[in-house]
């Protein structure tokens, strides 16, 4: 009895309070956007609402079911999990109802029950990674070490991304790169990675945009102009050389102005002239610092040369390697596309439905954009529209703030772990909610392109659901031992 | 703890979380609080706003019997992507008795953009309209079996009388100018398209009515928005009293049957146009339903040109008629007097002859009365050369000549009556200076040139409303109300003075009451009552002159003025005039005694005689 009662008082109830509200706010939207004027009653279990009840029924007693077991399972059965769920996740392209769902093989059908595997690969990922990195001999001290666990993450993600063409879930397993980060991942390693969305957004919003003097495109110059400003900002930072370091800046400026002074009478390509430039300070900064033993510079030099690469890699893989479909969604986030019938038809709607929400809101079962059925997926990943529009920004702003408050919960959770495998796994739950949230209604608001995943406890569908509960009670039940060990 | 170099990391992963909730709060926040435009946006996307359709007014003549009102039609609504691949296209035909062939032609011009440009797969279309309730009875039981269509009414109108198509007008479906110029139309609307009809829009339409519904994504009708708490009822439309006595009109248009020409008869004290009549016409009863768009084309395409309203439209040289508006502009400017005399020859008289004979020099009353073209030349010739003592001034002339004009104008004559209702008008001609100086040189004509004018020829050219509006003008003995056919009150205001001295229309009447003692009018006479005249015979280069009266009865306190024109009758004495006692008669009197004459005029077909001799 005693063990019992201090086992619950070692709960984070506070999660398991925010958890509960989500839940039912999120169940009450679905209900909203589900629900259509012949009906009697939201609690009919024909009905989407109906169903998703029985889904957050069976998700509580799951996640009382977790808090019950033994929390050492977890650590000791990670990998198994782990294979096990590759296994099923391949499996699953044959167990998938033919021709796929919506052009996705993620599916496992068993009659009108569907469970789509990758909502739980995301947890044992988790798993796995915690427990590989958690190891006591384990230590982030170089790229190398980055090896396993990018394997780690890059198996699942790849095998749905490719083999079930699910992108919008693979692409979440770009958040563990926050958990490595945590663990002492360079955070260069970040830097570039929003390097690389940056320079990829400006090389194809304003690649057809002509430069005022010379030929060229615009995005490509303004890339490189970029990468030019990191490779100099380095450089004068690094080398202590005052006259040589100024002569470098001088001859960059004399090659533009000669350029310049050239396109008077011939017309110049200046993307050519901006690429030759970038290549050779980069060869110029390697060369000179292999001589010197400047590691530092020399990185910087080839990371300029790959952004090159990488620039006009992007430029050409939008336009000869992506299928028209991902090619249209891209330029629509980028404003390249004007379509509110066509492509944008979703996100148009979703924008029309939470703005026509206002201050306050229409008010429950109001919503006429809801009602309407004016926005697709709105049940499922476009869910946040409804918020929107039934109960306004003090709903949106609510939800937002909440699921804040998780997030930041769960980071305290996770940094308050003596166990390194229950503090890493932790992190993963944070930042798995992280992206959900941020890719989810960045994408109904229309500044992310549309990729298809559910925002957690809100989107209609049981496999998210359970998935959520699972990683967050698991958390919790780590948490509770945690605190015990403690005493 | 092994990794606590790194513990500070987790303020930047926080503070990555807290920026993203921030800058979706900022985004939210401009969206749903500041942004105004999406809310329009979910408005027109969710609400549908149909129309409530309001009754139209109905019409009533003088007398409060009805002549226009409303009748329930049936239209056969689809929509397209309702409609399942087991709809049983035959039994839908058998059951709205077409054939297969026309249904496939409804549905192919439904797709045609260029007929049918609201054409949508979600929406409902029209597949057929203006259905009488036999039409869709068998259709209506059966309905259920038929999913995407359904029966909608709609009313059209429906008259009560045979008569007075061209004052009643119709109604029918908008064009794109109208909806163009009125945002109240939508596609499919009607409204009246001449007429009183036309006129009184504004007033008979009433107001339509809003039924806000929501629709789905699909356009597919979901139900009733707030359960019909903002939705706006339609007004009726007024309904309106004509100054028409339909059994009056009835009695004009037996009158003309057979002959082409109008009739305009006018309560002189209040304008009221109590009849006015075109012929040939049609029985409005015609202008309705399906059959509307085939009569319609039928009219127009009919060589007599029965949609041409000849008592507002045609337009004729008032010839004799005028004589009454010349005597009165020359007393009122003094040129001649009771007493003056002009010498007449008869036939050999220049530069104008004299039809009839009659003693010489004549005075005025004689003048009217035997309807002397020399004495009305002579006072024309002397109005024009007043003050000028024959000089070739003919500036001088020219300003006698406006002068001229500007009176005979304030009778109404020569130009539209813009305040009136009555739709559509001509305004006929009475040339300007200008257009004189134009055609002859600034110096190149004197009084000679125009002398037509003097006898109501040449260029002068009025219609029988501007003629019977003349005529009321001398029975009410110097102004007119404006005529008009709608019975308010506010209509009777529109008083126009022609600045002639009263005393002056005393004695132009007494004239008009000696041609029908004594003169061109004195075959046809009602008991009791005295009637003033003057006919008018109207060359036309075309045929047999026009055949026209105007006249008013009784002399005093008059209650009925008239204008008859008959194309191709020839003299106004023939045809005319008994047309206008008949109608005067009947008016006075309520009943026609002369009913003989009234048998040899209704049935009577000038037309045929011209057709015979030609």
């Amino acid at each position: 009895m005693q063990r019992r009662s201090s086992f619950i008082r070692n709960i984070d109830w506070w999660t398991i309070l925010l958890y509960i509200g989500l839940c039912t706010f999120g169940w009450m939207n679905i209900s909203g956007a589900s629900f259509s004027f012949d009906q009697t009653t939201v609690f009919d279990f024909g009905t989407l609402a109906g169903k998703q009840l029985v889904w957050i029924a069976s998700a509580l007693l799951l996640g009382g079911f977790i808090l019950l077991l033994d929390y050492k399972i977890y650590d000791t059965t990670a990998y198994f999990l782990y294979a096990g769920m590759i296994l099923l996740l391949l499996a699953t392209r044959f167990l998938s109802p033919p021709g796929g769902i919506k052009g996705s093989y993620s599916w496992i059908a068993l009659g009108s029950f569907r469970l789509q595997p990758a909502e739980f690969a995301k947890l044992t990922t988790a798993l796995a990674i915690a427990k590989y990195m958690g190891q006591y001999e384990y230590r982030l001290r170089s790229w190398r070490d980055l090896l396993i666990p990018l394997a780690i993450i890059g198996i699942p993600a790849l095998i749905i991304m490719i083999w079930e063409k699910e992108t919008g879930s693979a692409l979440i397993f770009a958040c563990f790169l926050l958990v490595f980060y945590r663990q002492g991942m360079s955070g260069y390693v970040l830097l570039c990675g929003i390097a690389a969305i940056a320079l990829f957004i400006i090389a194809i919003k304003y690649d057809s945009t002509p430069l005022p003097l010379g030929t060229g495109s615009a995005g490509l110059f303004i890339c490189m102009l970029l990468i030019l400003c990191i490779g100099l900002f380095f450089l004068l930072q690094e080398n202590k050389h005052y006259i040589e370091k100024w002569s470098v800046v001088g001859s960059i400026v004399l090659i533009f102005g000669i350029s310049l002074l050239v396109n008077i009478w011939i017309p110049v390509n200046f993307n050519w002239i901006s690429i030759a430039t970038v290549i050779l300070f980069s060869i110029y900064l390697i060369v000179t610092n292999l001589y010197k033993r400047n590691p530092a510079l020399i990185m910087v030099g080839l990371f300029m040369l790959l952004s090159v690469a990488y620039t006009n890699g992007c430029k050409y893989a939008f336009n000869h390697v992506l299928q028209p479909h991902q090619r249209s969604r891209i330029e629509l986030i980028l404003g390249l596309r004007d379509e509110p019938h066509g492509v944008g038809y979703n996100v148009n709607q979703a924008r029309i439905a939470i703005g026509s929400g206002g201050l306050f809101g229409k008010g429950y079962h109001q919503g006429t954009q809801t009602q309407m059925k004016f926005v697709p997926e709105q049940a499922t990943d476009f869910i946040f529209s409804t918020v929107g529009e039934e109960w306004g920004f003090i709903g949106t702003a609510g939800v937002l703030l909440a699921f804040l408050a998780l997030i930041l919960r769960l980071i305290r959770i996770a940094e308050r772990q003596k166990d390194n495998f229950a503090r890493i796994y932790g992190y993963s739950v944070a930042s798995i909610f992280l992206f959900h949230l941020t890719i989810n209604i960045g994408m109904v608001l229309g500044v992310l392109p549309v990729i298809g995943i559910p925002l957690p406890f809100f989107s209609y569908g049981g496999s998210s659901l359970w998935g959520f509960t699972l990683l967050l009670f698991i958390l919790l039940r780590l948490d509770a031992a945690g605190a015990e060990k403690m005493r | 703890m092994i990794n606590d170099n790194f513990y500070k990391r987790q303020y930047v992963i926080s503070g990555m979380a807290i920026f993203v909730v921030i800058v979706y709060l900022v985004l939210l926040f401009n969206l749903q609080v500041i942004d105004q435009v999406t809310k329009g946006q979910a408005q027109g996307n969710a609400i549908t706003q149909q129309a409530i359709y309001p009754a139209r007014g109905l019409i009533y003549d003088r007398n409060d019997s009805l002549l226009v009102y409303n009748q329930p039609v049936y239209e056969v609504m689809m929509t397209m992507n309702e409609m399942q691949k087991d709809f049983d296209t035959l039994a839908f035909c058998r059951l709205l008795r077409i054939d297969k062939a026309m249904f496939d032609e409804r549905i192919l011009d439904l797709h045609d953009t260029r007929k049918n440009p609201g054409w949508s797969t979600y929406t409902q279309q029209v597949f057929m309209s203006q259905l009488k309730k036999e039409d869709i009875a068998q259709l209506q039981e059966e309905l259920y079996k038929f999913h995407g269509v359904e029966i909608r009414n709609r009313t059209i109108r429906n008259y009560n009388c045979h008569e007075a198509a061209h004052i009643l007008g119709s109604v029918g479906e908008v064009n794109w100018d109208d909806i163009k110029a009125d945002d109240y139309y939508k596609m499919g609307d009607y409204s009246g398209r001449d007429g009183i009809e036309r006129t009184y829009e504004r007033e008979l339409r009433g107001e339509k009515g809003i039924r806000k519904l929501l629709r789905d994504s699909k356009g597919k009708i979901q139900g009733r928005y707030k359960n019909g708490e903002d939705d706006v009822p339609a007004k009726a439309g007024k309904d309106l009293q004509l100054t028409i006595d339909i059994r009056l009109q009835q009695i004009a248009e037996q009158l003309l049957h057979g002959k082409i020409g109008s009739i305009v008869a006018i309560e002189p004290a209040t304008g009221e146009v109590l009849a006015l009549a075109s012929a040939p016409t049609w029985d409005p009863q015609i202008m309705v339903g399906k059959e509307r768009g085939k009569n319609y084309l039928h009219l127009l395409h009919d060589k007599s040109r029965p949609l041409f309203n000849r008592a507002t439209q045609a337009t004729y040289p008032p010839g004799s008629t005028f004589k009454t508006v010349q005597a009165l502009v020359c007393l009122d400017d003094h040129v001649i007097n009771q007493n003056t005399k002009y010498v007449c020859n008869g036939r050999a008289s220049t530069p104008i002859k004299c039809t009839h004979s009659h003693g010489s020099p004549v005075a005025l009353l004689g003048a009217i009365e035997q309807s002397c073209n020399p004495y009305f030349w002579n006072a024309f010739r002397d109005y024009l050369q007043k003050g000028n003592n024959g000089s070739k001034n003919s500036k001088k002339l020219h300003e006698r000549y406006s002068q001229w004009r500007d009176a005979v104008m304030h009778f109404g004559l020569g130009s539209r009556f813009d305040d009136s209702d009555i739709y559509p008008q001509k305004g006929g001609n009475i040339p300007s200076e200008e257009y004189y100086n134009k055609r002859y040189g600034a110096n190149g004509w004197i009084a000679l040139t125009i002398r037509s004018l003097s006898i109501g020829q040449g260029e002068i050219l009025v219609t029988p409303l501007q003629l019977a509006n003349q005529t009321a003008t001398i029975a009410n003995g110097g102004y007119y109300i404006t005529p008009h056919l709608n019975r308010n009150d506010s209509m009777k205001l529109r008083i126009h003075q022609t600045g002639i001295d009263r005393h002056y229309f005393e004695l132009v009447k007494e004239g008009m009451g000696r041609v029908m003692t004594n003169g061109t009018g004195r075959h046809y006479s009602i008991e009791g009552v005295e009637i003033c005249g003057k006919t008018g015979t109207a060359q036309n280069s075309h045929g047999k002159d026009h055949s026209i009266f105007i006249g008013f009865a009784p002399k005093e306190n008059p209650k009925i003025a008239i204008a008859v024109v008959v194309e191709n009758a020839g003299y106004g004495a023939t045809w005319a005039v008994p047309i206008a006692t008949l109608m005067m008669e009947y008016h006075l009197k309520g009943e026609i005694q002369h009913t003989d004459l009234f048998q040899r005029m209704s049935t009577s077909n000038t037309t045929q005689l011209n057709a015979k001799k030609e």
